[in-house]
């Protein structure tokens, strides 16, 4: 089986070739560095995007330049579980003031994920 | 009037504005940055999606985070930050330039400087500038003033969605649309190739499954007080297919259909801007027509990635605070745009020094050759790869190549993109 990926890893966006055989196995080219390699075996076997939402500040003004914290993954979140991960983290109230990479939300579910803020915002 | 004085002047407080301020603060100038909005960061604040810093940093960083590395440095430096300041003139008449601010907190205010960067960033391309008839509804938005009311003050602008032109802000903005619960209809694009990157169209558009209409233009907005549609058609063999129109029933439009440098201050300082980039005529020190008065950034030319603006700026600085130690430019050596090249800047070179260069391609090319021409002689010739419109293309000249141009009369560097030779 062939299939044709876009590298998403960098601007680039290398097009890759994966191949698997009869054994199963997967071959991978066109990728121009070694991250195109892990990118293209991930995206066949359980495909993974980072996570960049934001969350509430509480008790902030209408047109206030902080009624929301930008907030992120520590790592790629396997695509299946981004919704269920977005309803929890459109529930949060944060209080301020907050520091860059503090944690909003720590080991998700049990799957190693972190939501951490991406900005410092003051009182 | 409060009248303050500065060494240097820089105005814009987004990564340009920073990184220049930080290198002026850095050889010892007394250096104020004056801000339009409530606090530095600029339009990264709004772009909390990551993939900035790959080549500043060798990490990929949401724009937050990107702006906070700079202005950490920022708050830890003598810099001045001047927030809710809008600089409404520059009058650089004299050695000593006058910028008049307005500001929320400190009034009307006069501010001096021997040295100005302008880092003003560029402005989005809106309805007008494309010229979409029909209607005029509410409901149309520039996808870049809609990422700042999703991101930043916490609005959606609607909740059926169709986007027109695919640059990347529109791309972003469908996956941002997405996972804030709308649903994107699709975005259409009036060329035959998407104008976003690749990775764009993968991560925020195939994930979604939101189509993506290439080769379609949009015939009218539909709606007499909200956004009710938007009709399109099939462009076919060059010629806008009207009988295959259709209609998109949605209830917000985003456009994203480019960006312009934000020059209106610079045109009102009878600063002489480019026609091509809209940006200011640079030379070798990226100093502009106006003596030394500077530029950088997205004002300038608008740059792929914020990784280039920054190291434009850096060099702006630098060449500000050589400017205020008493360096002039030298031996300038005229830079032209030759076939198949839309512009380059700066505008011209110093042969005696090692120069750097950007510019954009007008086509797509596959094993694209650079030739260089000096007076019309072809003297060299490098090898581009793959090369197209929405990727800037960089070349470092070194002071040698250029040594010839010092017997020549009004001397000029032709680039041009060829094809490589069999």
């Amino acid at each position: 089986m062939k299939k044709e990926l876009t590298c998403i890893i960098c601007p680039l966006g290398c097009t890759l070739i994966a191949e698997t055989d009869s054994q199963g196995n997967i071959f991978i080219s066109g990728n121009r560095c070694p991250r195109g390699m892990d990118y293209a075996r991930e995206e066949l076997m359980e495909p993974k995007r980072t996570l960049t939402a934001t969350v509430e500040v509480k008790g902030q003004e209408a047109f206030s330049h902080s009624r929301r914290l930008p907030v992120r993954s520590t790592q790629p979140v396997p695509i299946e579980l981004t919704r269920e991960l977005l309803a929890e983290l459109y529930s949060i109230k944060i209080d301020l003031p907050v520091k860059i990479g503090q944690p909003i939300i720590k080991n998700w579910k049990d799957t190693g994920i972190d939501i951490v803020s991406s900005r410092s915002l003051a009182n | 009037m409060k009248s303050l004085s500065f060494d240097a002047a820089v105005i814009g407080a987004g990564a340009a504005g920073m990184a220049a301020a930080l290198e002026l603060e850095k050889r010892g100038f007394k250096t104020a940055i004056i801000e339009r909005e409530e606090e530095a960061g600029g339009i990264l604040l709004q772009c909390i999606h990551n993939g900035f810093g790959l080549i500043e940093f060798n990490e990929e960083l949401t724009g937050p985070e990107f702006a906070e590395r700079f202005t950490g440095q920022l708050a830890g430096s003598k810099i001045s930050l001047f927030c809710n300041t809008t600089v409404v003139s520059i009058d650089n008449g004299s050695e000593n330039k006058e910028l008049l601010c307005y500001s929320a907190s400190h009034g009307i205010m006069k501010l001096s400087a021997k040295a100005v960067v302008l880092a003003m960033g560029c402005r989005e391309r809106n309805r007008g500038n494309i010229r979409i008839p029909g209607d005029r509804p509410a409901g149309v938005f520039t996808a870049g003033l809609a990422q700042r009311l999703v991101n930043i003050e916490g609005y959606l602008p609607g909740r059926e969605i169709v986007i027109i032109g695919s640059g990347d802000i529109g791309l972003i903005m469908a996956r941002r649309m997405n996972w804030s619960g709308c649903k994107v209809h699709g975005v259409v694009e009036i060329q035959p190739y998407p104008s976003g990157l690749a990775r764009n169209i993968v991560q925020c558009l195939n994930d979604f499954n939101i189509p993506l209409y290439i080769s379609h233009q949009t015939m009218r907005i539909i709606g007499r007080k909200r956004v009710e549609g938007v009709e399109i058609a099939p462009i076919e063999n060059g010629a806008l297919a009207t009988e295959k129109a259709f209609v998109i029933p949605c209830d917000t439009v985003l456009m994203s259909v480019g960006l312009v440098p934000e020059n209106e201050l610079s045109k009102e300082s009878g600063i002489r801007l480019d026609s091509v980039t809209g940006g200011p005529e640079l030379n070798s020190m990226l100093m502009t027509k106006a003596d030394g008065v500077f530029a950088c950034g997205n004002v300038v030319h608008v740059h792929d990635l914020v990784d280039y603006v920054v190291e434009e700026a850096r060099r702006a600085g630098a060449f500000a605070a050589g400017w205020l130690e008493g360096e002039r430019p030298g031996f300038e050596l005229r830079v032209k745009a030759g076939a198949n090249i839309r512009y380059i800047s700066p505008g011209s070179l110093d042969v005696e020094r090692e120069n750097r260069l950007y510019f954009r391609s007008l086509v797509v090319k596959n094993n694209a050759v650079l030739e260089l021409r000096l007076g019309g002689e072809l003297i060299k010739t490098i090898k581009a790869g793959h090369v197209q419109p929405s990727e800037m293309i960089k070349l470092d000249l070194e002071s040698e190549e250029l040594a010839r141009a010092r017997q020549m009369t009004d001397p000029v560097l032709e680039v041009s993109l060829g094809d490589r030779q069999p």
